[in-house]
């Protein structure tokens, strides 16, 4: 099985919105995939597809080689989810429901496992679910799809209550999943935290995906970041991949696509380069990117 | 407490020009209204546009219908004579209704209806008080309240705001409306302000028990206690008789509403009682909720098991965990208060026979010329009607945790939509089922004890309360049917689905309603008498019925949205 996640054209519609427009995501067995998009893009709604939560409207998915929604029990034994916004049962403890949620799934459970877990994210599992803090009730709930066995784990937004230690606790947790071979599908809108733990991304906006690859492979789309000192004047108007040009008093900055970059570069070693500092776009700036550019082609549609 | 135009309504001043904060007077005795009061109360009267009303109008209908149909009933001297008699003396009649002062009609409405009206009050007020304090606050609410412009004790204050605005307006209408029914001013005054006390006594003390525990079924629990000691405390000191302890019923609020005496010779000095009460509650709760951290209780939260025991290992159980609770403290107030009302039955037989009127009037209710028979079959149909609000109660649970979002991780485990459904059916229909049983057992033992032959009473009742059962099932089915196929207005379908059994059972015959619109009701098909045999058709019907609606409304379940 090459995909453990496979959605090509998915349409979802609540009454007159439509969440998902003819969605595309493919996620390969064994990879950490992380799924971004801007608050509202509709990570979740697709996440919920995927767990057969949600009907489709339109399109194809197939979930570990099922069908989602009419496969749902049996899928759901090879599978651990985290929801976004962790809600519990506020009379159960917090080591009450990470049981309860492995006996849900089916798991034979590992005791070793869990008890490492929950020293490593320190987690009194004594305490009622009410008592708990966001982010120590995310911690319950990554912590029952960590200790799971399950083939594939679906995170949303897995982090966003967790302090920065926890925060690299759940990075090393992820890494190590990579490596035993346990498939990731990771949504967020924390590039750094994609940047840092996946292999491949898949950016959504409004429903739709505007670009999926390698982190690589999406750099290699996008723009240079070029500052230099030069020895002499220089003149890069006529190249249409030079994006916000500044020179001032012999210092240049600007952004530069790849198809021009080679260009560039000949014109500043042919005036004399004192420093150079040449950087590939963090995902923030690619992210940002897109967003720039949806808003604009929607401003000027509009 | 509603204070006008002293800087509690309105805009909110605004800072002077050195940018120091505003300054707000305001309140009693010059003390400071919490910034953010007024607001917040508009906002809890919206919240609560359509239950208040409701509420409201079931009390004051109830109050005024049955004064009404009372005053009716007993128009002459001498047709109230005996019931005078009978409610001085029958223990079971004083223990539930409470002392007769005086033999006028007002005094017998007030008899009759002065506690279970106060009781009323007391429910909304602590439904009203909880819901907008410790209710908020689990949710997490108030935290978002509490970071704005608000004062701390803000949410407390407009809580018991809306209570005071609740009861008085109780107080108010009942004093207006039952002076039209012919009853005199001063008495109808008096019973309304000792219904409209009695609630906001317990809105103070509901107020201290949303200080006290930090989940907001626990602050109602401890609010449900203290109103059940009050119950029986009145209970045991009227029906104790002159050598008992008749003082209980001086000790707490519902004793009041006798004590005050309406309708004969009032002592009005009893007013202040409750008033002290609800005075001391707020102050008490204002001064706890001053020293406590937001989100936390008073009595500590005991730290549970660290690991589940093998016994919660699935949605079945998972179900029963979150239910059986509210069925335990269901079953245990079904024991008390049917036992009493079982022992009441010997009494009810003897008064009937002095009235005719009464007479026809439990003839039309149980469908029957045996008074007793019909009073304890409409003693089951009762139970029945309210274990299927527990029913529907339950069903609707499955709606909560949906919309809280703890259906999902029951989903997306290796559970199915039916599998996840009928966990909290089967805790809806066992529960029905345990309540009948409870309710026909204790029934027959308590009827039975005073009568003599209480193996056989039980057996009897038990069978009464169990033909019950399948009517019930229905109405709890509905709600199954709504949550599967309408679940945003499920909660909607099923209670008004009990409502118009409720209206339709309890009310429908003497409105003189025709028989077809009677038959809608899944009760009006349920064999009621004690003793008789127990037809099975309409009873297989019935649940066959319980069990198509059902089933369409998991498979409705299997095929929609969660979420």
């Amino acid at each position: 099985m090459a995909n453990a996640i496979e959605a090509r054209g998915l349409r979802k519609r609540f009454g007159t919105t439509t969440a998902l427009d003819g969605l595309d995501l493919i996620v390969r067995a064994g990879e950490v995939h992380a799924f971004l998009g801007p608050n509202g893009a509709g990570k979740t709604t697709t996440i919920r597809v995927l767990l057969g939560l949600l009907r489709k409207d339109g399109g194809d998915v197939s979930l570990l080689g099922g069908d989602p929604w009419r496969d749902a029990t049996e899928l759901h034994r090879r599978l651990a989810y985290v929801p976004g916004d962790v809600t519990l049962w506020p009379t159960l403890t917090g080591g009450e429901i990470i049981d309860l949620l492995a006996r849900l799934r089916g798991d034979g459970h590992d005791l070793k496992r869990r008890q490492e877990l929950i020293e490593r994210f320190d987690l009194d599992p004594s305490k009622k679910a009410r008592a708990y803090s966001k982010g120590n009730r995310q911690k319950v709930a990554l912590i029952a799809a960590l200790a799971s066995d399950a083939d594939l784990l679906v995170l949303d937004e897995p982090t966003s209550g967790l302090d920065p230690l926890m925060e690299s606790a759940f990075r090393d947790c992820v890494s190590a999943e990579r490596a035993n071979g346990r498939t990731v599908l990771l949504s967020s809108h924390i590039l750094a935290e994609a940047e840092a733990l996946a292999d491949r991304v898949t950016i959504i906006r409004a429903g739709r995906t505007v670009e999926t690859g390698t982190l690589d492979e999406l750099r290699h789309l996008s723009r240079t970041t070029i500052d230099a000192e030069l020895n002499g004047p220089l003149s890069l108007g006529d190249l249409p991949g030079v994006h916000d040009a500044v020179l001032d008093a012999g210092r240049l900055r600007c952004e530069v696509d790849a198809a021009d970059l080679n260009e560039v570069l000949r014109r500043l070693t042919a005036v004399g380069v004192r420093t150079l500092t040449v950087r590939p776009p963090t995902l923030e700036e690619l992210f940002l990117r897109h967003y720039a550019k949806q808003t604009a082609e929607a401003g000027a549609a509009s | 407490m509603i204070p006008g135009g002293n800087g509690w309504t309105g805009s909110p001043p605004r800072g002077d020009t050195e940018g120091r904060p505003p300054v707000r007077r305001g309140g009693l005795g010059g003390i400071a209204a919490p910034e953010g009061l007024s607001e917040l109360t508009r906002l809890a009267l919206r919240r609560d546009r359509i239950m208040l009303p409701a509420w409201l109008y079931v009390v004051i209908i109830g109050v005024a219908a049955n004064a009404y149909t009372f005053s009716r009933l007993y128009k002459t001297a001498s047709s109230r004579a005996a019931l005078v008699a009978s409610g001085r003396s029958n223990p079971a009649l004083l223990f539930l209704y409470g002392r007769l002062n005086g033999d006028s009609v007002g005094a017998l409405t007030a008899w009759r209806y002065g506690v279970w009206g106060a009781l009323f009050a007391v429910l909304m007020s602590i439904f009203l008080v909880i819901r907008h304090t410790r209710g908020e606050e689990e949710a997490g609410r108030l935290e978002l309240i509490g970071a704005a412009r608000v004062g701390r004790q803000a949410p407390l204050a407009s809580a018991i705001a809306v209570a005071v605005v609740a009861n008085v307006v109780l107080t108010v209408v009942l004093c207006g409306i039952l002076p039209l029914l012919g009853l005199p001013a001063a008495g109808s005054a008096a019973l309304a302000l000792a219904i409209g006390t009695c609630g906001l006594a317990f809105a103070g003390v509901s107020a201290v028990a949303a200080q006290l525990s930090s989940g907001a079924r626990a602050a109602r629990g401890i609010a449900f206690v203290v109103l059940g000691v009050a119950f029986m405390a009145r209970a045991i000191g009227d029906s104790a008789g002159a050598s008992g302890p008749s003082w209980l019923t001086w000790v707490l609020p519902l004793g009041w509403t006798e004590t005050l005496r309406p309708f004969a010779s009032e002592r009005w000095w009893v007013l202040a009682l409750p008033l002290a009460v609800f005075t001391a509650g707020t102050w008490l709760a204002f001064e706890l909720s001053a020293r406590r951290d937001q989100g936390a209780g008073l009595l500590p939260d005991r730290p549970g098991r660290p690991q589940a025991t093998a016994m919660l290992r699935g949605p079945v159980s998972l179900a029963w965990r979150l239910q059986w609770g509210s069925l335990a403290a269901w079953a245990a107030g079904y024991a008390l208060l049917f036992a009493v009302c079982g022992a009441a039955a010997q009494g009810i037989g003897s008064l009937a026979g002095t009235s005719s009127a009464l007479e026809k009037e439990f003839a039309r209710i149980g469908g029957t010329s045996a008074i007793v028979d019909a009073y304890l079959g409409s003693l089951m149909l009762l139970a029945a009607l309210l274990a299927a609000a527990f029913g529907v109660s339950a069903v609707l649970r499955l709606r909560t945790e949906e919309t809280a979002g703890r259906a999902d991780p029951v989903l997306t485990g290796a559970v199915g939509r039916v599998r996840w459904g009928l966990s909290h059916l089967c805790a809806a229909f066992a529960g029905v089922v345990v309540l009948m049983v409870v309710a026909g057992v204790a029934t027959g033992l308590g009827y039975g004890i005073r009568t003599g032959g209480s193996g056989h009473q039980v057996a009897s009742l038990l069978g009464i309360g169990l033909a019950q059962v399948p009517a019930a099932l229905v109405v709890v089915s509905i709600a199954v049917l709504a949550f599967g196929l309408l679940p945003d207005a499920c909660v909607a379908v099923g209670w008004t689905a009990l409502g118009l059994a409720v209206a339709l059972n309890i009310f429908g015959a003497a409105l003189q309603l025709s028989h077809w619109v009677l038959d809608i009701s899944p009760f009006t098909h349920s064999p009621r008498l004690p003793g008789g045999t127990v037809p099975a058709a309409p009873l297989i019907w019935l649940c066959a019925v319980a069990v198509l609606l059902a089933v369409t409304g998991l498979s409705g379940l299997r095929r929609r949205d969660i979420g």
